[in-house]
């Protein structure tokens, strides 16, 4: 019996209408505890806790010998918010304004463009053709991979002297001999790193598509036809409105995943000094490795925190998750 | 020319143009890894010359994958041994937290579920990078900073949530009439689930184990600041140690970076199958 079932969970996964309600048990919360008590646990302890820690701390003064000295104090030239000390120092910071909104147009243009090219690759990619699982294999690459690693071998290919791309745009006489300093300004480092997210947020995005490309029913395809619909009109006005929720969800887990990326900047903005191509993520580790200030930077998280839970609100939301548990 | 025969039966000319821009797009995905393998087999002198070739000129350097192990920047074979056992033992913790739950929480009704399925997704939604800050002055409190440890119960924490998602979806998918057939036998729960639930639900564990791991073998933002001693730091924290300096040794860059993606891409491919069902049943409803 075993065996005759065995291929049945990821068919019926794949369906979740075919999802059974599960059957109300006796024991309530006590004989479930058992069962869930190691994750409950390990959430609590790794992710609930230092939540919570993270607030406290960015009311605390702890200076750059990491002991922790009592409640916050205005700093010398910022002001004084008592306890909130810290976020009075953050939200004076002359850096503050320009960081926001270096986040603010990182997040935007990079989930744009990454959930525009996934649209058309997935689309691409649900029809048939021989080979499409070795381009879906391509495609999955970048996911796999260490985002450290394809980072450094964009930054290493953008070298204006020894450069692999370089060469290739000054072969293409798209570039001078001397080659374009890609890292070498904030403009085009914040620009180059903002191509670099798109190209490692793709395969997650496109296969979020691709599962809800795969859920819209064929015959209002089919239907839209008989209607003398045209391919364009079709995907406009059936496919699309189908996708809403993976697509919801394409660009919300992107938003978060993209405001919180670190490598990416911090590798193809290592050659500037300043901040003036830092986002929140960014910076806060800046404070945190640089100016050895956890006080500091733990505001700077909470502001971030409070930023992402926006964020999930949105998507509780919108996406509903909890609906079918 | 059979093989051009599509389910969609579209005209032999489209497949065929499908054939050529699949071919450009996987193109497109690998050529940053190409030319990451390239330049693993250039010498240094060729990596870093201002007259760059796309090929290997001065023969193919394979002694670099031998040479890398021994460079003044990181202790490589500490950063792969810490690497391969934080990710595999925050991988094991995972297996052995998210079971269970995902099990019962897709099983049984009970008050408090609906809360418990709320925490897990409020967690899938978060990353170490977020909570950085506190993790770092947590593990100083607990005085495990800058241990492997540390590192294993922030990796496990943080896919925790994507695994008991994945599981839960695969469970629930199991008839509740197996179950039923089982306890009348007389099985307990626990047998339940180990003799008549795990067999039949081992691709979902597999996909979330595979996704755990790799995801564990990547992370980048906590190491970085949790771990301070060079021995103890994974590949990726160890990588950047290169970059930025006077005459960086891209040879070893690469090499490292290419000993280190292709087991993850491998595992990768063992699931990409169940990625689009996986993220249907898990987190697209």
């Amino acid at each position: 019996m075993t065996t005759s079932t065995a291929s049945e969970p990821e068919d019926q996964a794949a369906k979740p209408a075919t999802r059974r309600r599960p059957k109300p048990q006796g024991g309530g919360f006590p004989a479930a505890l058992p069962w869930l008590a190691p994750a409950l646990l390990l959430i609590l302890v790794v992710v609930v806790f230092p939540a919570g820690y993270m607030i406290y701390n960015s009311m605390r003064h702890i200076g750059k010998n990491a002991v922790d000295d009592g409640w916050a104090e205005p700093t010398r030239k910022g002001p004084d918010w008592g306890v909130f000390s810290n976020f009075g120092h953050i939200f004076t910071d002359p850096n503050l304004p320009r960081i926001l909104l270096n986040s603010l147009v990182w997040v935007v243009v990079v989930v744009v463009f990454t959930v525009v090219i996934s649209l058309v690759l997935a689309q691409f990619l649900s029809k048939p053709f021989p080979g499409r699982r070795l381009v879906r294999m391509a495609v999955v690459v970048p996911w796999a991979a260490s985002v450290v690693m394809t980072t450094t071998v964009f930054y290493y290919a953008m070298d204006p002297n020894y450069g692999t791309l370089n060469h290739l745009l000054e072969q293409l006489h798209l570039v001078g001999p001397d080659g374009f300093g890609f890292t070498k300004s904030p403009v085009s480092a914040l620009g180059s790193a903002m191509a670099i997210a798109v190209f490692v947020s793709l395969p997650f995005t496109i296969y979020t598509l691709l599962a809800g490309i795969q859920s819209v029913p064929a015959d209002t395809i089919e239907a839209a036809k008989m209607d003398g619909a045209g391919r364009l009109r079709t995907y406009f006005s059936v496919v699309l409105p189908q996708l809403r929720n993976s697509l919801a969800v394409a660009v919300l887990i992107n938003m978060i995943n993209v405001f919180n990326n670190l490598p990416i900047l911090q590798i193809m903005t290592k050659d500037l000094p300043g901040y003036e191509s830092d986002t929140l993520m960014t910076y806060i580790f800046k404070t945190m490795q640089f100016d050895k200030r956890i006080d500091w930077a733990s505001a700077l998280s909470v502001l971030n925190f409070a930023i992402v839970a926006l964020i999930v609100l949105i998507y509780v939301r919108v996406v509903k998750p909890l609906k079918e548990v | 020319m059979a093989f051009l025969a599509v389910e969609d039966r579209a005209p032999k000319s489209r497949v065929v143009g499908r054939m050529v821009i699949g071919l450009l797009v996987a193109i497109v995905f690998l050529v940053p890894y190409l030319v990451m393998f390239l330049g693993s087999v250039k010498t240094r002198d060729e990596i870093l010359s201002y007259d760059p070739s796309y090929l290997p000129k001065d023969g193919w350097q394979w002694d670099n994958y031998s040479a890398m192990w021994d460079t003044p920047e990181t202790p490589l074979p500490y950063n792969l041994i810490s690497t391969i056992v934080i990710a595999l033992a925050a991988t094991v913790l995972v297996l052995l937290v998210a079971v269970p739950a995902a099990y019962y929480t897709a099983r049984f009704r009970f008050p408090g579920r609906l809360a418990f399925m709320g925490l897990v997704i409020l967690t899938q939604m978060l990353q170490p990078a977020i909570l950085t800050t506190g993790l770092v002055r947590e593990m100083l409190l607990l005085d495990i900073g800058d241990t492997w440890l540390a590192m294993i119960l922030i990796n496990a924490a943080f896919n925790l949530a994507f695994a008991t998602w994945m599981m839960h979806s695969f469970f629930a998918a199991v008839p509740k009439e197996v179950d039923e057939a089982a306890q009348l036998d007389g099985a307990g729960k626990f047998r339940t689930l180990f003799t008549v639930n795990l067999p039949l639900v081992w691709p979902g564990i597999v996909t979330a184990v595979i996704f755990t791991f790799v995801s564990a073998w990547n992370e980048f933002a906590a190491s970085l600041v949790i771990l301070t001693t060079a021995e103890n730091q994974p590949l990726s924290v160890a990588l950047t140690k290169f970059v930025g300096q006077y005459n960086t040794s891209w040879q070893f860059v690469f090499a490292i970076s290419i000993v280190s993606i292709i087991p993850v891409v491998i595992l990768f491919f063992f699931i990409e199958k169940r990625l689009v069902g996986g993220l249907a049943a898990g987190a697209v409803k």
